[in-house]
């Protein structure tokens, strides 16, 4: 077995506790209990080790991570292992006391999450108000003067409200907007007649991106689209390649090549409570399963992509097939293929639309919600 | 004050400096990108504390490299990274 390469990203799922209940929700659909959670301890040390093994850069998420109330403690060790430390969060609690102590403990950046443009659309897919603390703590971090980055998922009920969006992070102060275009991981699979957009919001909302880009080629947030793979035709290059870049570590210390692997039957994922970091990244079976191109199957073996894409998401082949080593069907190439395009063909706008942009908050959403018991 | 337009680079405050005793060499943190400084860019960057000029950071690093044409492509250099956003 050849050394991986050093990883060089930490995800630290701390907690799987929300107060929202996204429908999109990528989290696994049996979430860790509270009680199971690791200790302030553990995380300390998963810090220092993955320092150690070459990680540089930590997105400290959730669920949401206020909720741990040993949260600076968590970014302190983050920081004195000398890890560059991005707090995701969905502003529920996100005071300026709060932050403060994060900054002082070392925490060096923000993502906030917003579901929509607006109130109603926003606290619609939220699951509860949440828009108006949103808007607070965008005012909090820009306070702060902490770097300020706001994450949109987009889906069927948002996609048309880009240009509004846009304008909400710019007012709110950020630098950065991510338009993640929804996923299908965990949760969100439920959900997925319900958020797949028609391929004409689609193309509606690239055009808008490349005309804002044009229109403020400096200045203004950079944007940044993360591609709808079921509408593209090849697939994510995902986390950089299975175990080559990242490591993610759940709430009760699950040690994963990608958060969505939870799902994945068979890998038999280690944990940090059992084995180094350094173990769990150089020898072990799940992590080695599908590093490098050796496992490929169907196409991906001779692909001349098979270096750029890395035969796509292996959670997402699991998902969809049952079978982790075969090509993602988001790839054209892919034998099965058909689940996707079949899905995504008939998603087309009727006349009826007339162009009115629908809002959320007056089309019937049919989301089954996250609300753990 | 004399001297008052003149630029003193110092990082962004979004930036973070650091070495990378594990790979070797310097890097620049930032909200979701890491960027690897080749050959002096770390030591140059270093000496961006705000309070040197231009001028300063090249007398400086004069006593390590005496016979480098500092004085071309230390101030290119440091355009380029403030170009970036990385220095102000
Ligand atoms: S066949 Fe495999 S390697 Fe080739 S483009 Fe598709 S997913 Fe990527």
């Amino acid at each position: 077995m050849t050394v991986p390469p050093a990883p060089w990203a930490l995800l630290a799922e701390v907690t799987h506790a929300c107060p929202l209940h996204c429908p999109y929700c990528s989290n696994p659909v049996e979430l860790v209990r509270r009680s199971r959670e690791l200790a302030t301890a553990d995380w300390e040390r998963v810090f220092g080790e993955a320092a150690d093994l070459g990680v540089v850069q930590a997105h400290v998420s959730g669920g949401e991570p206020l909720l741990r109330p040993d949260l600076a403690a968590i970014v302190a060790a983050a920081h004195r292992a000398g890890v560059y430390t991005q707090l995701v969060t969905s502003g529920v609690g996100l005071t300026a006391t709060r932050l403060e102590e994060l900054v002082k403990a070392g925490l060096n950046s923000v993502q906030l999450s917003v579901q929509d443009a607006r109130a109603p659309g926003s606290d619609l897919i939220a699951g509860r108000v949440s828009y108006a603390d949103k808007g607070r703590a965008a005012g909090v971090i820009r306070a702060a003067g902490v770097p300020f980055g706001l994450n949109v998922v987009l889906h069927r009920h948002n996609l048309d409200h880009l240009p509004e969006i846009i304008a909400l992070g710019a007012a709110w102060g950020a630098e950065r907007i991510e338009l993640a275009n929804v996923q299908f991981y965990g949760w969100a699979l439920r959900n997925r007649a319900a958020l797949l957009p028609a391929r004409e919001q689609l193309d509606r909302a690239k055009a808008t991106l490349a005309a804002h880009r044009d229109a403020h080629p400096e200045g203004g947030p950079e944007l940044v689209w993360v591609m709808p793979d079921y509408y593209e035709g090849v697939p994510k290059p995902c986390m950089g390649g299975w175990g080559m870049r990242s490591i993610t570590v759940g709430p009760d210390g699950t040690a994963l090549p990608c958060p969505a692997a939870y799902a994945i039957e068979g890998l038999a994922p280690p944990n940090v409570r059992d084995r180094s970091l350094s173990w769990i990244w150089t020898e072990s079976p799940a992590f080695a399963a599908y590093r490098g191109t050796g496992w490929m199957t169907g196409p991906c073996g001779t692909c001349p992509r098979r270096e750029t894409d890395f035969g796509g998401c292996r959670c997402q082949a699991f998902a969809l097939t049952g079978d982790a080593a075969r090509t993602d069907p988001a790839c054209s190439l892919s034998p099965d293929h058909h689940l996707i395009r079949d899905l995504v063909e008939g998603l087309h706008e009727t006349a009826v639309d007339g162009g009115e942009s629908r809002t959320a908050a007056t089309v019937p959403s049919g989301f089954v919600y996250r609300r753990p018991t | 004050m004399p001297g008052e337009d003149v630029w003193r680079p110092v990082l962004d405050g979004s930036v973070v400096l650091r070495h990378d005793r594990v790979r070797g060499g310097d890097l620049l943190l930032m909200p979701e990108r890491a960027v690897r400084l080749s050959g002096e860019g770390g030591r140059i960057l270093r000496l961006c504390d705000g309070s040197r000029t231009v001028e300063g950071i090249i007398a400086e690093l004069r006593g390590t490299f005496p016979d480098a044409p500092l004085g071309e492509e230390v101030p290119a250099f440091l355009e380029r990274i403030r170009a970036e956003g990385w220095l102000r």
